[in-house]
């Protein structure tokens, strides 16, 4: 899945290189435009581009895996008589899916920047607030964005732990959390939910272009750090709670 | 609760409702250490439910249990890494080769000791005979392999019970022939053997214990003679003369005697004595072409205790 992650940089880079319209500035999805004067933004689109659907997808697939899996291979039952206390089989899950997170975020920027220095011209790069930054800054922004972006998955990985607990079938967790993520961002764009919007755990997902400012806005990051811990207490909670309590006869 | 129990599964009153109705009723299980004790009962009985409850994948709706002198399910990380067990099948991961499969059980355990692993888990593996296996993914094996698999994953560590439901599913007769005589030395090491099974000749080859359950309720436990000495002792007469030898056998007090497959069959007393019935019957000029004693086997007491039925129980 890595791989696949790392493919749409270079998907992107590669189509972009191989159009031969040019966008005018301004033109078509954030940043596409600029990829052309500037490998470095390769990333930036990239993460762009994946975030809504993906990405998520991603997510979903290792979140949803980590319990309905064992449970659904037979597993399940001979990890728990090990013994293995179902607490620290949650842990221990949840941890191996934030591994992904950081992994599957990384690896989308540093393929971008790689296919953007082979077929673009590289150099300072202009940020959204105007100001113009080095090339070494813009990898430290590039790493921020990477992090960033792992939190905002926090979250999510969270609700797909939990609906793991629920079932035995792993593509049917893996859909569910799915389908939250796209009822998440709907929701978010429907002005007649706007009271719910920043509890919303997709809410803050797009603001990692804040850290391509100058200088980098630090408010939305704080909310959706909390905001994710707030998804992880929660879902967390329900996990066990539902792990614990339930016989496993699977 | 001392671990000086003489039990090493002991249940009072086990219960499991599911919907309404009782997959297990008022259990009371002692299955005495050292021993090899065989679980029988028609498939649905609750059997399994029983193992998972006796394991703490499973909450039961009442009863006490008791595992090595603890109590269940508040003691598992105490007494779970000295029981190995097989539930309901073995289960692995199939993209992971056999050996890999193993080592990866072993760490999740957290009292087992790392600088042994792998040595722990190649002596697994030979002694269900699977060491050419190893390397192959657990997914390409075949049925009986993936048995062989999973009884080696009861056995990475020394343990002090073996919980296993049936163990020799899927193995061809050498398999199982090795299964049992590797149960018949885990026994003689001290180690308790709790295993389910539906084959009674695998009962009565092995075990020194059994109990039979029948729709949740426990019928009967004890000593393998014990057990046998429950069912009827039957005497089968070939006569020529049906009517008259009837009349013989109820003069002498026996009851119900009915005519099966040819031959005049009756249940007597253990210690009968065919001599004077066949003395009587030479008496009365009744031809005898055969008269022979049937000792009571365990199939027998199960199919009587059980039904014949072929439907499952519930």
């Amino acid at each position: 899945m890595l791989a696949a992650i790392a493919m749409i940089p270079i998907v992107l880079a590669l189509a972009v290189e191989l159009s031969s319209e040019r966008l005018a500035p301004g033109e078509g999805p954030p940043f596409l435009d600029r990829v052309t004067q500037n490998g470095l933004f390769t990333g930036f689109t990239a993460m762009l581009l994946a975030l809504p659907l993906f990405l998520p997808l991603t997510m979903s697939v290792v979140s949803g895996d980590t319990i309905a899996g064992e449970a659904g291979q037979g597993t399940l039952r001979y990890l728990l008589i090990a013994p293995v206390s179902r607490l620290r089989l949650l842990v221990v899950k949840y941890l191996g899916t934030l591994a992904f997170a950081i992994a599957g975020t990384f690896t989308l920027m540093i393929a971008g920047a790689v296919i953007g220095a082979i077929l673009f011209p590289i150099g300072p790069v202009t940020l959204l607030s105007g100001d113009v930054i080095g090339v070494g800054e813009a990898v430290w922004r590039m790493t921020l964005v990477a992090f960033y972006t792992s939190i905002s998955m926090t979250g999510m990985l969270a609700v797909g732990l939990f609906i793991s607990t629920l079932t035995t079938i792993p593509v049917g967790a893996m859909t569910g959390v799915l389908v939250t993520s796209g009822v998440s961002q709907i929701l978010d764009n429907l002005p007649q939910f706007e009271a719910i919007h920043p509890w919303l755990f997709t809410h803050y997902w797009l603001d990692f272009a804040d850290i391509l400012r100058q200088p980098i806005e630090l408010s939305s990051m704080g909310s959706n750090a909390l905001l994710q811990l707030g998804y992880v207490a929660v879902f967390g909670s329900l996990a066990y709670g539902r792990l614990a309590s339930k016989d496993i006869l699977s | 609760m001392s671990p000086e129990s003489p039990y090493a599964i002991e249940t009072t009153g086990l219960t499991k409702t599911f919907s309404g109705h009782d997959a297990v009723s008022g259990l009371s299980l002692r299955v005495p250490r050292g021993s090899v004790f065989g679980f029988l009962g028609p498939n649905g009985c609750g059997k399994t439910t029983t193992i998972r409850m006796l394991l703490g994948l499973a909450e039961p709706s009442s009863g006490q249990i008791t595992l090595l002198g603890q109590s269940m399910p508040s003691s598992r990380e105490a007494v779970l890494p000295k029981v190995g067990a097989l539930v309901e099948g073995p289960a692995f991961y199939p993209y992971l080769p056999g050996r890999a499969n193993l080592i990866r059980m072993d760490s999740a355990d957290r009292h087992a000791d790392a600088s042994t692993r792998a040595k722990r888990v190649d002596a697994a593996l030979a002694r269900v005979g699977l060491s050419n296996a190893a390397r192959k993914k657990a997914g390409q094996y075949s049925l009986g392999m993936k048995q062989r698999l999973g009884l080696a994953n009861a056995l990475l560590k020394p343990r002090e019970l073996l919980i296993l439901d049936e163990p020799t599913n899927g193995l061809d007769p050498q398999g199982t022939r090795e299964v049992r005589n590797l149960i018949r030395q885990l026994a003689s090491e001290g180690i308790t053997v709790f295993l389910s099974s539906h084959l009674l000749v695998e009962i009565e080859q092995v075990c020194s214990h059994a109990a039979v359950m029948n729709a949740g309720k426990l019928l009967i436990q004890g000593s393998l003679p014990d057990l046998r000495a429950q069912g009827s002792t039957r005497v089968v007469l070939e006569v020529d003369d049906i009517a008259a030898a009837t009349e013989v056998l109820s003069g002498l007090g026996v009851k119900a005697p009915h005519v099966s497959k040819g031959g005049l069959v009756a249940e007597v007393v253990p210690d009968f004595d065919t001599a004077a019935l066949t003395a009587l019957l030479v008496k009365k000029k009744i031809g005898v072409k055969e008269i022979r004693m049937e000792r009571p086997s365990l199939e027998d007491y199960f199919v009587e205790m059980t039904g014949e039925g072929f439907d499952v129980v519930r």
